[in-house]
């Protein structure tokens, strides 16, 4: 079965384009400006969303993300409240999202229970950083019957055996790490890229998006040419904190958005 | 119940390695290592060798006459790892580990830190391999236990100062583990207790076994027998699991984990992980965590420092599952009361986490027979409590 996101990629190859994926923290600064971002960024151009689910404890993540999620937590966002938002969402929107985040908060909401849930509410993918493909099935085999992707991460410590592997179960697409660190906090260095994705290349067939620390639309740019898509985070959701009371924020985000994609639509 | 962890690091349902990929083949990597380096008896030889000439071990189980005459019960004898190098039992893990990371051709060295014993105790290891160390440490903390961060200095680490959270223990291991994933490829990870990602609960509790190997051999030695009762304060539980471990098939020994109360269980200012919180997964590993209902973990609270985690051990979290252990809990001001008598009663100043097994033990002791023998695990010197006595002004 074909997700969202898998028709998405397909539509984009098919016209030779390269896929702008958004990361942004759900609930910061409030989940109805989570859901007007969201429709904002769609039509700025974004292809795919990830949608963060808060964590008291993201190791995962630099400051700017952390002090995200300290945010959303603050309001009182839950795990139930961004399921909720996404089924509003696909009211009106059909764009791909992907949850991202970390495993406690959904092994407290229950595994089997957050497949089925997710999958009603218009969840197409999940990508929980801290459930390596050892500690995977326990949520996979939930993800998998109800039809969510769930996608994996590569990272530029990962050795070829074990990204063979990881390539084996991987749906939707793959996430190659573009930095040795935390979410937002390094350029990320053209050749290392290069050589990592072209070993992936020839493991997988499945598109592969680059992220964790892309910014500017140059490097999106450059990385654009060898991936399938790019993730921009960090920057946004700076983005955010520093607009998210004032009422230009949809257009400086939108901005920022069209930016990018300009630099990766046909490359 | 020896054969635990499986290969992939579980405990019953407990453990795992719940990691960011970045760090998975550093974690793979170590277990490798560490597997050989255990089946290695040159390796073994040099852990012996620091262990002895450097820490000082054996410890001494020594006989607490006067205290166990003033609660007028059951015979009690203290473990004493505050005589350890560096104050603590943190040495016997952190020597054990900084071998492993010698022998990964690692020069550089990262760990966190709560009460600062188990910082102490890397920046010495760290000073004695010429490795170059940085310590992570809340800030609340770094306030709290001033003579331990003076001490991490002048061994020449750097102490860097996290102000996320509560900033304490558990923000420390998280800032810890974020610079690690961008240093994994020359740095090495020594974490202070048994919890994290696999290996690191089994591997330090192999290396903390042998405070109960020791107390086994001397307990035999001096009484001809086995101990009756085992007491040890369980923060992330790496003292009372190198007591423990050694007796876990014994059948007839009881073994208490102390918990921390703080201001009390009904209040949400404590750090008794076992007792009041929910299976979760946290800093690697499936354990018992407190948290929230939605899965987001609360700030722990406890008067000592190195039992304020809002997380446990899993193999704790397994030997209460399996009832292996009795775990329990002893609030801040019996605490403080259990450091003030040991000090007056045997000349011993107890480290406050340590004085959590002490406040437990004077409740029990009374109503056991003479011929009882419980053993406390002291795990760690006060003298860096001292502040925080002083600060209350009470004593």
């Amino acid at each position: 079965m074909t997700t969202r996101i898998g028709k998405k990629f397909n539509e984009l190859q098919a016209q030779k384009e390269k896929a702008l994926i958004i990361y942004l923290t759900a609930g910061d600064p409030s989940l109805e400006t989570t859901k007007k971002l969201v429709l904002a960024l769609e039509k700025a151009g974004a292809d795919i969303l990830e949608i963060g689910v808060p964590f008291s404890d993201p190791t995962a993540d630099g400051p700017v993300i952390q002090e995200a999620a300290q945010r959303s937590l603050k309001t009182g966002t839950t795990l139930a409240g961004v399921l909720q938002l996404i089924a509003e969402l696909r009211k009106i929107s059909q764009i791909p999202i992907v949850l991202f985040g970390y495993f406690n908060p959904i092994f407290a909401y229950g595994t089997e229970k957050f497949a089925r849930d997710a999958a009603r509410a218009g969840v197409d993918g999940v990508l929980v950083v801290d459930l390596p493909p050892e500690e995977a099935p326990e949520l996979k085999k939930h993800t998998d019957a109800a039809g969510i992707d769930f996608i994996s991460l590569i990272a530029p410590t990962t050795g070829a055996q074990r990204a063979k592997k990881i390539a084996a179960t991987a749906t939707g697409f793959l996430y190659y790490i573009s930095i040795t660190g935390v979410t937002g906090t390094a350029a990320p260095k053209l050749g290392g890229i290069k050589a990592d994705l072209k070993k992936i290349r020839k493991i997988s067939s499945l598109p592969i998006a680059v992220g964790f620390g892309i910014s500017r639309p140059e490097q999106a740019q450059q990385i654009g040419r060898l991936a399938d898509g790019i993730v921009a985070g960090s920057a946004l959701v700076k983005l955010i904190a520093e607009n998210g009371g004032k009422a230009e924020l949809l257009k400086i985000v939108s901005d920022y958005a069209g930016r990018m994609k300009k630099a990766i639509k046909y490359i | 119940m020896k054969k635990l962890p499986d290969k992939n690091g579980h405990f019953g349902i407990f453990g795992g390695r719940y990691a960011a990929e970045t760090l998975m083949s550093a974690l793979l990597d170590l277990e490798k290592v560490y597997l050989k380096a255990r089946a290695d008896r040159s390796f073994q030889k040099e852990f012996d060798y620091y262990l002895r000439q450097y820490a000082g071990r054996p410890t001494p189980l020594y006989f607490a006459r006067r205290l166990t005459k003033a609660l007028n019960g059951a015979k009690i004898y203290l473990k004493r790892e505050d005589l350890n190098h560096t104050g603590s039992h943190k040495i016997n893990n952190t020597l054990g580990q900084a071998l492993l990371a010698r022998k990964m051709g690692k020069k550089k060295v990262i760990a966190e830190t709560g009460a600062g014993q188990h910082g102490v105790a890397t920046a010495t290891v760290a000073a004695l391999f010429g490795m170059e160390c940085k310590i992570f440490m809340g800030e609340e903390d770094i306030r709290r236990q001033a003579p331990n961060v003076f001490r991490m200095k002048i061994l020449g680490a750097e102490v860097v100062p996290v102000k996320s959270g509560t900033a304490t223990l558990k923000d420390a291991m998280n800032e810890a583990m974020r610079y690690w994933v961008s240093s994994v490829r020359d740095t090495f990870y020594i974490i202070g207790t048994t919890a994290g990602p696999h290996p690191y609960p089994v591997m330090v509790r192999n290396f903390q076994s042998v405070i109960g190997r020791e107390t086994k051999r001397q307990i035999k030695k001096e009484a001809r027998r086995n101990p009756d009762i085992l007491v040890a304060c369980v923060g992330g539980g790496s003292n009372s699991l190198g007591m423990f471990y050694p007796f876990v098939d014994e059948k007839k020994i009881k073994m208490f984990g102390v918990e921390a109360a703080g201001h009390g269980l009904h209040t949400r200012e404590h750090s008794a992980s076992i007792n009041a919180g929910a299976v979760g997964v946290l800093h690697g590993n499936k354990t018992y965590v407190l948290q929230d209902a939605h899965g987001q973990v609360r700030d722990a609270y406890s008067i000592a420092a190195g039992l304020d985690y809002p997380g446990v051990g899993p193999e704790h979290a397994y030997f209460h599952s399996k009832k292996k252990v009795k775990y329990v809990t002893v609030t801040d001001k019996e605490a403080i009361d259990a450091f003030s008598f040991l000090s007056r009663q045997e000349g011993i100043i107890p480290a406050m986490e340590s004085a959590h097994a002490l406040a437990y033990t004077m409740k029990i002791a009374p109503k056991m027979s003479k011929n009882t023998i419980i053993i406390v695990c002291l795990s760690g010197r006060g003298d860096k409590d001292a502040q925080i006595i002083a600060e209350r002004g009470d004593r």
